[in-house]
């Protein structure tokens, strides 16, 4: 890390960028401290992998003029980063990466005082779809097989999740209303550790984003059964979706950047300018591509009113579970 | 064999001239970075992964996996020098190690741990190298209920290490485990024990809070009043000649503990969620128990250092077989790290093995050198550790103390941490006064958040039946032997106690 | 001595009754078909723990455990002083972080305690009161990339210098 070095890119970066014109922020605002880049939850779940992904990209290039230094506050489902995030005392270099914790952690925990519209709308990512996977030496392949299978199960047909009130359990509980099926659901703490006892065969089925168990796939070990987006997954290319079946319902896991409470517009552009960089490298979209998630780009405007239609989804489905 | 061509390929790769700096460099860096309180792997291997974007993917992944070597051999030094346990994995590590440095023996100490690393993480490394695909599967058999029978096992070590009074002694295991609950349930989602009200304790008491408090803080004050600010200084001389006759007194007292740790420790750091902290306090424990001089664990024994040390560095080697065969991270550090392959455009899985070979291999080559260029470093670097310790008294207790809150800040980056952090410190100087022993509750702290979630999943698998602990193949055995080292203490207090009860307090 | 052992045993009693009291915020008994409530480790546990400081409080009337043996008291006029001095300067030093920044909290509780408290001479107080936050900035700003609080907004042009020179 030799600083000559760095200076002379940051020189150049700022250089290349003053004379780019696609680059539209406000002339002046630059970051002076390190940005602190706080993730929703513990180190080495797809949300921080994500971040760190993010942050790779922005480092390679060198897009800021000061680093983003990723800080994990996973605890309590996110309320700990929304708490941390929403009282900092500089919201010009607190930004935050999301997942949809952002929407459900203030719903179920209204003493904490959060409104997620006070954020800083900056840049959606993508969106991470929802996979049902079973392990292939159930013998399960088709989902009317599995459905048959949970009903022969009378209450122990055992699924793992990352928690109540946590995405997979939105998605688990519409199965279990829609098809009217009786699931022992046992939480874990992470995506990771739930793919792992599907693959000790611990649990018998989960729905996890195919970045958590798209290894166990290519091993052959998951099979995937119904995907909950809208569309055919292009990985996943004989999976139907829920909607096929007739259901008016799909759930993906948001992967947006917004920043802090109160953060001035000028430092907001600047963000934006940066995110959209990183959004449009070729890095993050063969990412996009590699894990299956799906890019919903959004401007300012549209991401505020997409948290205010998230909000009452999940108001609603919360509501369905019972929270 | 076949393997062994693969490795000596991996060991090839390793030495390139690029990887051979980026192993010397990565060492080093972690050897200082896992010495300082507060300070891990994790925060290494987070921080400079970035920085793998410069070289090809083979040679990112052993610079961080130096790193991660470099940092679990700097974990003791702390321990040992400081006595503060800069990670949860070393905690074991203080029991002898600290009072061995204080009888001016810190040259020792450091050997052994450094040799007893070595050792831990060689044997590791050939396990590794020759089962890693078997082992992988053994690892995918323990579900919740075995991972609680394990815990089990680990606080069955507990009892030996209170002090006679056993009520104070329960009462801190206790506290410990409630500590560990603060927070969130998992299992039900709801926030559990926000205690006052007050909105920091939601994220929880982090082990390095407690511990940082109790060893940083407490500790510190306890020593100052006790010698009223006039610490005899030990002068520990530091020769070459010095040195190679502590390496031998390190193998000639410490290979039992270093052949039980690093056998233990492999075989714990292979399962998921349980890691190098319980590995290395069973392996401290299993030590003591079949030592033929018990009564001097705890006042400096070599193989109360070496067998903890042995076993977390075997168990962070055993740590990378999940990561690299199933693509499932066995600690904090080890996700970043799968982070990392995901962003060099591999995927982590039971496919990485036959796909990329020259990757897994030259990783695991990089292990082998990395452990040798360890164990040089560390041992040169012993000298300025050990000059540290000649500092007078009034100059290290305000350094320990600036280190214990900069580092307690730098782990979680929240003041309310390092209010928490004098708490603690305060509470366990007047605890410590009183005879309370305080290493079971930071160990504890450790092990509640492992042990009650696996304990209430296992329930739920079972539908609520308890007998889930005793019919399982493998949670059987384990639970039936824990009980039973869990008992043998209890039977004995419960015959007559014989004159002399207040002996060692 | 003595009466530390029953204070303490006192206080840790009412703090473990008080967890116990929290604990019940969430089910503590064993819910059917599911296992143990979210409140009932930590209640259990409390419970134990209560119950130890029972036994404790019981070996002190008895005068079984060591400390209820002592008749010295838990610390005499030199050791409150010492106390009240370390852990006095410890609580200023934290509450100064948030005013004029970790470094400069540093610098200040280096130089009380090493010229107050440990008596060292002016010329070794400043050099330490002055590297090791130095040393300590480019530690964990430059190389860990890890933010330490800045205190409130007067430390601003010494940060942005100091932060211009290492990016």
């Amino acid at each position: 890390m030799s600083i000559t070095k760095r200076t002379f890119l940051t020189l150049t970066c700022a250089a290349t960028l003053a004379v780019t014109p696609v680059v539209s922020f406000a002339q002046g605002w630059e970051p002076r401290r390190p940005i602190d880049f706080v993730i929703m939850a513990g180190p080495g779940g797809g949300a921080d992998q994500i971040a760190r992904f993010i942050q790779s990209v922005a480092e390679r290039y060198d897009l800021t003029s000061r680093p983003l230094v990723p800080n994990n506050q996973g605890g309590g489902s996110g309320a700990e980063a929304l708490l941390s995030v929403s009282g900092t005392s500089d919201p010009d270099h607190t930004i935050l990466v999301t997942l949809n914790s952002f929407f459900t952690t203030p719903l179920r925990q209204a003493n904490l005082g959060i409104d997620v519209q006070t954020f800083t709308p900056i840049a959606m990512m993508g969106v991470d779809p929802f996979v049902l996977w079973v392990h292939v030496d159930s013998g399960i392949t088709s989902f009317d097989q599995w459905l048959e299978t949970v009903r022969g199960m009378n209450g122990e047909y055992v699924m793992g999740g990352t928690g109540t009130g946590q995405e997979d359990s939105i998605v688990i509980a519409f199965l279990s209303g829609a098809y009217d099926l009786d699931i022992t659901y046992i939480p874990y703490d992470g995506g990771g550790a739930v793919a792992r006892d599907l693959a000790g065969q611990q649990i018998m089925a989960t729905v996890n984003n195919p970045a958590e168990a798209k290894g166990f796939y290519e091993a052959g070990d998951f099979v995937p059964l119904l995907a909950f987006s809208d569309e055919r997954l292009p990985a996943f290319p004989d999976i139907p979706t829920v909607r096929e079946l007739g259901h008016d319902f799909s759930y993906a896991n948001q992967r947006a950047v917004v920043g802090a409470p109160g953060m001035s517009e000028e430092a907001a552009e600047y963000y934006r300018a940066v995110f959209t960089q990183v959004y449009e490298s070729e890095e993050w979209q063969g990412y996009l591509e590699s894990e299956s998630l799906s890019p919903l780009w959004m401007n300012a405007d549209e991401q505020r009113a997409y948290w205010t239609t998230q909000v009452e989804a999940h108001r609603e489905l919360l509501a369905a579970l019972g929270q | 064999m076949e393997i062994l061509g693969l490795l000596f390929d991996g060991v090839l790769i390793a030495l390139q001239p690029l990887n051979l700096v980026l192993i010397l460099v990565g060492v080093t860096l972690g050897l200082f970075i896992g010495a300082m309180p507060g300070l891990g792997s994790v925060n290494g291997v987070a921080i400079l992964l970035p920085i793998t974007f410069l070289v090809p993917p083979t040679g990112a992944i052993i610079f961080l996996a130096a790193i991660y070597y470099g940092a679990m051999y700097g974990g003791a030094i702390s321990s040992i020098t400081l006595g503060i346990p800069g990670a949860s994995t070393a905690v074991a590590t203080t029991f002898d190690g600290r009072p061995l440095a204080m009888q001016g023996r810190a040259s020792l100490a450091l050997v052994t741990a450094a040799v007893a690393s070595f050792v831990g993480g060689t044997v590791a490394n050939i396990i590794f190298t020759g089962f890693a695909p078997l082992l992988a599967g053994v690892a995918l058999s323990f579900g919740p209920p075995e991972i609680f029978a394990l815990m089990l096992l680990a606080f069955a070590t507990f009892v030996g290490l209170g002090t006679d009074d056993i009520p104070k002694t329960i009462f801190s295991i206790c506290f410990g485990l409630v500590l560990g609950a603060i927070g969130f349930d998992q299992i039900s989602g709801a926030p559990r024990l926000v205690l006052f009200d007050i909105n920091g304790f939601l994220q929880g008491i982090g082990f390095l809070v407690l511990a940082i408090g109790v060893y940083g803080i407490g500790e510190m004050l306890w020593t100052i009043e006790q010698t009223r600010g006039e610490v005899e200084n030990t002068t520990p001389k530091m020769t070459a000649k010095g040195m190679v006759a502590d390496t031998a007194e390190a193998t000639r007292k410490g290979w039992k503990g270093m052949g039980i740790g690093s056998l233990l420790g492999f075989f714990v750091g292979i399962l998921p969620a349980a890691g190098a902290t319980p590995a290395a306090l069973m392996a401290y424990g299993v030590a003591k128990m079949t030592s033929r001089r018990p009564q001097n664990f705890g006042r400096g024994e070599v193989d109360g250092i070496a067998a903890p040390e042995a076993a977390n560095n075997s168990a962070s080697t055993g740590s990378m077989l999940p990561m690299l065969t199933l693509g499932i991270p066995g600690s904090p550090t080890t996700a970043i790290l799968l982070g990392g392959m995901v962003i060099w455009g591999l995927t982590p899985g039971p496919r990485l093995f036959i796909e990329e070979t020259e990757f897994v291999w030259g990783l695991i080559g990089s292990f082998y050198v990395s452990n040798v260029a360890a164990l040089l470093i560390n041992l040169a670097f012993i000298p300025v550790f050990i000059w540290m310790l000649r500092m007078p008294f009034t100059i290290l207790a305000p350094v320990i103390f600036v280190l214990s809150v900069i580092g307690g800040y730098a782990a979680t980056r929240d003041m309310f941490d390092i209010w928490m952090i004098l708490v603690f410190g305060l509470g366990a100087f007047v605890l410590r006064r009183l005879d309370y022993p305080l290493a079971p509750a930071v160990l504890a702290i450790v092990l509640g958040p492992i042990a009650e979630p696996t304990l209430r999943q296992s329930l739920l698998l079972s539908q609520g039946d308890p007998t889930i602990f005793f019919t399982r193949p493998i949670a059987g055995p384990i639970t039936v032997v824990a009980i039973i080292l869990i008992l043998l203490p209890a039977l004995k207090l419960l015959r007559p106690r014989k004159p002399g009860r207040d002996g060692a307090a | 001595m003595r009466n530390g052992e029953i204070g303490a045993a006192g206080v840790l009693a009412l703090f473990s009754l008080y967890l116990m009291w929290k604990s019940t915020e969430l089910p503590i008994g064993f819910v059917e078909g599911r296992g143990p409530g979210g409140g009932a480790w930590p209640f259990w546990l409390s419970a134990i723990m209560l119950l130890c400081c029972g036994m404790i409080a019981l070996n002190w009337w008895r005068r079984t455990s060591p400390p209820s043996q002592s008749d010295e008291p838990f610390l005499d006029g030199h050791g409150w002083r010492m106390v009240a001095l370390v852990g006095g300067s410890l609580i200023g030093f934290i509450a100064l972080i948030d005013v004029v920044s970790m470094y400069g909290a540093i610098a200040v509780f280096l130089v009380v305690y090493l010229r107050f408290l440990g008596r060292h001479s002016w010329a070794l107080t400043l050099v330490l009161a002055l590297a090791m936050p130095i040393g300590f900035f480019f530690f964990f700003e430059g190389a860990m990339r890890i933010t330490m609080p800045s205190g409130m907004s007067f430390t601003d042009p010494v940060f942005d210098i100091l932060y211009d020179i290492i990016y």
